[in-house]
């Protein structure tokens, strides 16, 4: 393994993998990639593997149902609104970006890398992973915390609500 | 019984969009004003009713109403009543009147549980619940320039969202819980030195000063006001702005971060910043609603100057600056609404002389120039002293002058509207018009008699409802 | 609560998460289209879950924050459903969907 100033970036103090270097890198690169890809159809799917690895990252912070939401829900069914909304307003093929924002693009691509480089140098010296874990109370069952918030509860319900009226308001016209 | 405030107006929303039957649909409107109305009664005449902290017995939701509460839940319910009347008179259509109505239920369970919250990230998610119903109430006519200004204001509002979360997952670090409880025994324990709880309240300022509207975070606000539909604008005017944005400084001050000294210049120096450079502008509009977004800011600067302020007095009278500019907004805005209804424009260039074909607007549009300018025995003028006095006896001579100086421009603007609008010569193809119908009449004249009754009988409303405020910060 | 703050775990994601609120923030400001803008915003919204769900963490709250996120990402489902409502409403009217048309009502 060797001191730690000759261990590998991405091994951790015991040697295994370390993950979390991992996942913050990708988590960077996918959002990079997602906002500044040329074809708005790459971005939407930019944005599903971004979402798909923060919930990723939301397993490795120990809040696994908020993941699982996070998967299900913003992966797949933002993801879906979005191809929906491009679909209808572009063809999907079409590059929305200008020449100009296309070459700017092509020039401004070592600054991910960069900042990538960075993330990895400073995080080079880790302690062993995670400093946090089970700490008590906190291991509660999350039911019991939904027995606490109900207001909040009541509030994604007026939310869904409002988003019903939206789905009438704003999609319906199609069919005319 | 409070929970009903929340749970009475869900309720009547399942009822009347059940989807297999017809006949509730019609439902939907009555029900909408007897629930606002039944609401202001109630906080206005029965306030210490309504005061309560605790568990309901329905649904163990949290919730606690104190004098802010009350005062809030009474603008609300006034509010919500003129838009839901004049509602009525812009959507002609029958088919989407009830659709309306659901809607501005949605924005009154809201806001209602918005006031009654006792927990931060609640706060949240009800300012959440709100501006969602805001975009969709904007773009009910799906007309383009208002579609646009949803958008634009969807866009700022989601910048005040990371912030607002950026604050609350600090408080978590800090306070480990988001409880407004919680955060303000964390605060009083770690004091001037707590710099984590410092932050959060600075990140969650910063998004409650974009939802306020204030300067230089106002970007989203004329457009919004301008572009929507005549009576979405009066509650935009009226009450969301406020509640989403003003009515949340004031509750996390007074009862989660404290009134931290570096927070109230920032509040003073923003407030003023605000009711000058709102004044400003509004001199320079031609439309006239666009006018009165800007005038709006202005207004909303006085009342986060009161609060920066943070002397009984100055708080106790921002509240009723709150409350005022609530009725006196609403008001001009049903004005504006009455214009666009009868000349089909709102710009100033193209109105003139239209006193004598509608007095009744044009009386009603100065009383509620002469409020918000501060003239006495005006509602406006009272609210107004007490902030000036508050600041002035607190050493902010400085502030108390531009305060003053502000009131004065708003004076200016308001009187060259009313004389392009309402005085000189009718313009052409103005001849024709007539004064409008009853129910614009009626809401006109409501929110009229409130601000003059509101001002005449002023120490009865100190004592009742504006007092108890201040004490609040005694605590 | 201070052994936290100097742990590297904490900063790696807390650098996470505020890089993914900056590059959301600036791809909001040189999208020049409606969707691209909400892309971003999404960008910014995943940057504070992340940042939440290691608040939750690092104060022994795990409860709380997943709560908060779960919260979080109804409202956000909703919000886009609104928003590309309005996209489609004002490609329908418009035929574009740049950001021009932000530009026409803010004078």
């Amino acid at each position: 393994m060797g001191s730690a100033n000759t261990r590998p970036a991405y091994r951790d103090a015991h040697g295994k993998i370390d993950m979390d270097t991992l996942l913050v890198l990708a988590l960077l690169l996918a959002s990079v990639w997602t906002v500044s890809t040329a074809r708005l159809l790459r971005s939407v799917i930019g944005l599903g593997l971004t979402s798909a690895v923060l919930a990723a990252a939301l397993f490795r912070l120990e809040a696994p149902l908020a993941g699982v939401f996070e998967l299900s829900v913003c992966a797949a069914l933002v993801s879906v609104i979005f191809v929906m909304t491009v679909a209808v307003t572009q063809r999907l093929t079409k590059d929305d970006l200008s020449a100009r924002q296309r070459q700017m693009l092509k020039r401004s691509w070592p600054i991910p890398l960069l900042v990538a480089v960075v993330a990895v140098v400073i995080f080079r010296h880790r302690t062993p992973a995670n400093p946090f874990f089970a700490t008590g109370i906190s291991t509660d069952v999350r039911s019991m915390l939904w027995n606490e918030r109900q207001l909040d509860l009541v509030g994604e319900m007026l939310v869904l609500l409002a988003g019903a009226f939206a789905t009438v308001m704003l999609f319906k016209e199609a069919k005319k | 019984m409070v929970s009903s405030l929340i749970l009475a107006p869900i309720a009547v929303l399942v009822i009347v969009n059940l989807p297999a039957l017809r006949w509730p649909k019609k439902l939907a409107y009555p029900s909408a004003l007897f629930l606002f109305a039944a609401q202001t009664l109630l906080a206005v005449f029965s306030p210490k009713a309504l005061i309560y902290a605790g568990e309901t017995s329905f649904l163990s939701l949290k919730i606690r109403a104190d004098a802010l509460s009350v005062l809030s839940l009474a603008s609300i319910g006034l509010v919500l009543f003129v838009v839901a009347l004049s509602g009525r008179v812009f959507f002609r259509d029958r088919q989407v009147r009830p659709d309306f109505a659901s809607l501005l239920l949605v924005a009154l369970a809201g806001m209602n549980a918005a006031v009654l919250a006792t927990d931060l990230f609640s706060l949240y998610v009800f300012i959440e619940v709100v501006a969602i119903t805001s975009y969709l109430l904007i773009a009910f006519d799906k007309k383009s320039p208002a579609m646009a200004a949803a958008f634009q204001y969807l866009a700022l509002s989601a910048l005040a969202t990371t912030l607002l979360l950026g604050g609350v997952a600090i408080a978590i670090l800090s306070a480990g819980t988001t409880s407004l409880d919680g955060i303000y025994a964390a605060s009083q324990r770690t004091g001037s030195s707590g710099l984590l709880t410092h932050l959060a309240l600075a990140l969650f300022g910063a998004g409650l000063l974009i939802k306020s509207g204030l300067v230089p975070f106002h970007g989203w606000l004329p457009a919004a006001y301008s572009k929507a539909p005549a009576p979405v604008s009066v509650l935009l005017a009226g009450i969301v702005t406020k509640i989403s944005g003003v009515y949340m400084l004031f509750r996390v001050v007074l009862s989660a971060f404290g009134f931290q000294p570096w927070f109230r210049e920032v509040l003073l120096l923003f407030g003023a910043i605000s009711i000058v450079a709102g004044a400003v502008a509004a001199i320079g509009e031609n439309d006239f609603k666009k006018m009165l977004a800007y005038s709006s800011i202005s207004q909303v600067g006085y009342i986060v100057v009161g609060l920066g302020c943070a002397t009984p007095i100055a708080l106790a009278g921002a509240a009723f600056h709150f409350f005022n500019h609530a009725v006196f907004k609403a008001l001009l805005f049903v004005n504006a609404a009455s214009i666009e209804n009868r000349a089909s424009t709102t710009d100033m260039r193209e109105l003139g002389g239209l006193s004598e074909r509608m007095p009744f607007t044009g009386a009603t549009c100065v009383v509620g120039l002469l409020s918000a300018a501060g003239i006495p025995p005006l509602a406006g003028f009272w609210s107004k002293l007490m902030i000036l006095g508050g600041l002035w006896y607190a050493g902010y001579h400085g502030y108390a002058i531009v305060a003053l100086g502000g009131s004065l421009l708003t004076l200016g603007y308001f009187l060259i509207m009313q004389k392009k609008v309402f005085f000189g010569k009718i313009k052409d193809g103005l001849g024709g018009l007539g004064e409008v119908g009853r129910t614009l009449c009626i809401s006109q004249a409501l929110l009229a008699s409130v601000t003059i009754a509101s001002g005449i009988f002023f120490p009865w409303v100190l004592q009742t409802l504006v007092l108890p405020i201040g004490t609040l910060m005694v605590k | 609560m201070t052994g936290i703050l100097s742990s590297s775990f904490f900063w790696l994601y807390a650098f996470g998460a505020l890089a993914l609120v900056a590059i959301g923030a600036f791809a909001m400001l040189v999208a020049m289209n409606l969707v691209r803008l909400l892309i971003a915003i999404e960008m910014l919204i995943k940057g504070v879950t992340l940042f939440l769900a290691l608040a939750g963490l690092a104060s022994g709250n795990r409860g709380l924050a997943q709560s908060a996120i779960v919260t979080l990402i109804v409202i956000e489902v909703v919000l886009m459903i609104v928003a590309n409502g309005l996209v489609l409403g004002l490609f329908r009217q418009r035929g574009t969907i740049s950001t021009q048309l932000l530009n026409e009502v803010k004078e």
